[in-house]
């Protein structure tokens, strides 16, 4: 069992009104910033299940928006995020889908298009009392909390790729907490994703990236 | 240093000579990475936020994002200051703070859920009301906290906090067993009769369904953190009167487990009925479509 702390208790600091619907959204939508492969030219997000039919008495969208623009969910420039996006030449845009009924009741499919023209899209779910995860990054269904220091790799399925990245991650005596792949198909792109226990080190992508069969990388802190 | 159960957290607090609150901060430096001093500036500025939001609503009122709700505070705290109230100072002083948080919460201002943002306002309602009315420093509070935190934790671990899991009971019953607790350590309560306190209102909020019109933390949330003060205090008086009760905290807490599981799905959070599904409740979420 996860070790509960007086803080999952006492917490988290939030902007109100729902730990599920404002602040697991903003959580999200922060992750999903921390993924994206630079600074943000336009996000458009879809909203499922109670997100889809409750958001706007929940400040989802507000606390959506602020999360992709790197507030925390304590952030108390969360009820301004519309005006802040306009100002920053963020383009933003919410659409609500309540034809999809087999989907977890709250659940967001973030896409962020980069100042540079690159995509990535991500699929949060907020579990509840500000927990959330993300399960889908672009069209490969994943799992990872955020909570641990995270590293994402995302590479072509071919033998060897597994064994560079932890190789690299025992060179600098990283101890791994949780390891996951997931991939689309046999020989197509795959994902590994790496929870680590301590503070994973920010060289670590630049290193991994060294293999040829490896496309991107991205590394994910935790607060 | 760990616990399961409010018997083991009692099997501690023998052993060690301490309250609840330190065998909890013991268990917090042990089991988490953080160090003693950044566990302490951490729940300083918890309190410090649940402070401010307790407090705010009083001169500036602010109206809710659905409308329901919004100057609660103002008025209780008008009526309190103009001798008038009821209650007596305490109780007056609670019910108005825990308002007053829900006015910052469902206004998109900064709270602390505790242990959900639905009921944030009771644990500072009633901390900040035994503040001021017996001039408790703020550390001692923030000691206090980490009681409150040991009840909150065992719930979260052995049955539920979530509304849409146990109703309402798992929330504001939580929250105010938690401030009960704490608030009897606060008055000086042995910790059996910080979790007698606990178990006292597990017992009172037992069956409470979660029901919120419109789907909104508005109403009756408010009022429901209101009552979960009042509820606090006087569980945590009768516990410190000495009065005992036959069901210990853990049975009651696996008692609200089991209430929470068979209540249909209407009365879990889905806004389809209690107060949701009346008359008033349906034309509130109508007009709001």
């Amino acid at each position: 069992m996860a070790f509960i702390s007086v803080f999952d208790v006492l917490g988290p600091n939030m902007i109100g009104p729902s730990s599920s619907h404002t602040a697991g959204a903003c959580s999200i939508a922060l992750l999903a910033q921390k993924m994206a492969p630079g600074p943000l030219a336009s996000v458009a997000f879809t909203l499922y299940g109670s997100f889809a039919r409750t958001y706007k008495g929940h400040g989802t969208d507000l606390a959506l928006l602020g999360g992709i623009m790197g507030f925390a969910t304590d952030d108390r420039r969360i009820p301004d995020s519309f005006r802040i996006a306009r100002e920053q030449g963020l383009a933003f845009q919410f659409t609500v889908n309540q034809e999809e009924e087999e989907i977890y009741p709250n659940t967001v499919d973030i896409h962020m298009v980069t100042r540079e023209g690159k995509t990535l899209t991500v699929r949060g779910e907020s579990l509840g009392g500000g927990k959330v995860r993300i399960t889908r990054i672009n069209q490969v269904d994943v799992d990872f909390s955020g909570e641990y220091s995270t590293l994402i790799v995302i590479h072509h399925d071919r033998p060897g790729v597994v064994a560079h990245i932890t190789r690299c991650l025992s060179d600098q005596n990283i101890n791994i907490a949780f390891m996951k792949l997931f991939r689309e198909a046999r020989g197509q792109t795959a994902y590994c994703i790496v929870e680590s226990d301590g503070r994973l080190p920010e060289n670590i992508a630049g290193r991994i990236r060294e293999n040829a069969f490896v496309n991107d990388v991205m590394l994910v802190q935790p607060a | 240093m760990d616990f399961k159960n409010g018997a083991e957290l009692l099997e501690l607090c023998q052993q060690y000579h301490c309250p609840i609150s330190e065998i909890m901060k013991k268990r917090e430096w042990e089991l988490s990475e953080a160090r003693p001093e950044e566990i302490s500036a951490k729940m300083k500025t918890a309190w410090n936020i649940m402070k401010e939001s307790a407090l705010t609503p009083i001169s500036q009122p602010r109206k809710s994002i659905g409308g329901l709700i919004g100057g609660e505070a103002h008025l209780l705290n008008r009526r309190r200051e103009a001798g008038k109230s009821i209650c007596g100072s305490v109780l007056s002083r609670a019910i108005t703070y825990a308002c007053a948080v829900l006015e910052v919460n469902t206004s998109m201002g900064l709270i602390v859920a505790a242990p959900t943002a639905g009921s944030s306002g009771i644990i500072p309602g009633v901390l900040l009301a035994l503040k001021e009315e017996y001039g408790f420093s703020d550390s001692a509070v923030e000691n206090a906290l980490f009681n409150a935190g040991a009840i909150g934790y065992l719930a979260m671990r052995n049955a539920t906090v979530a509304g849409a899991v146990g109703g309402c009971q798992a929330e504001t019953g939580v929250a105010s067993a938690m401030a009960a607790s704490a608030a009897a350590e606060l008055m000086g309560g042995s910790p059996q009769q910080c979790l007698c306190a606990a178990s006292i209102v597990m017992m009172n909020t037992l069956g409470l369904v979660c029901d919120p019109v419109g789907g909104l933390v508005e109403c009756p949330c408010q009022a429901r953190n209101a009552s979960g003060a009042a509820n606090a205090l006087t569980a945590a008086e009768m516990a410190l009167s000495g009065i005992r009760q036959l069901i210990p905290f853990d049975e009651m807490l696996a008692a609200m487990y089991a209430v929470g599981k068979k209540m249909p799905p209407e009365l879990r959070e889905t806004a389809l009925g209690g107060c949701a599904a009346t008359p008033a409740g349906c034309a509130f979420s109508c007009q709001k479509k």
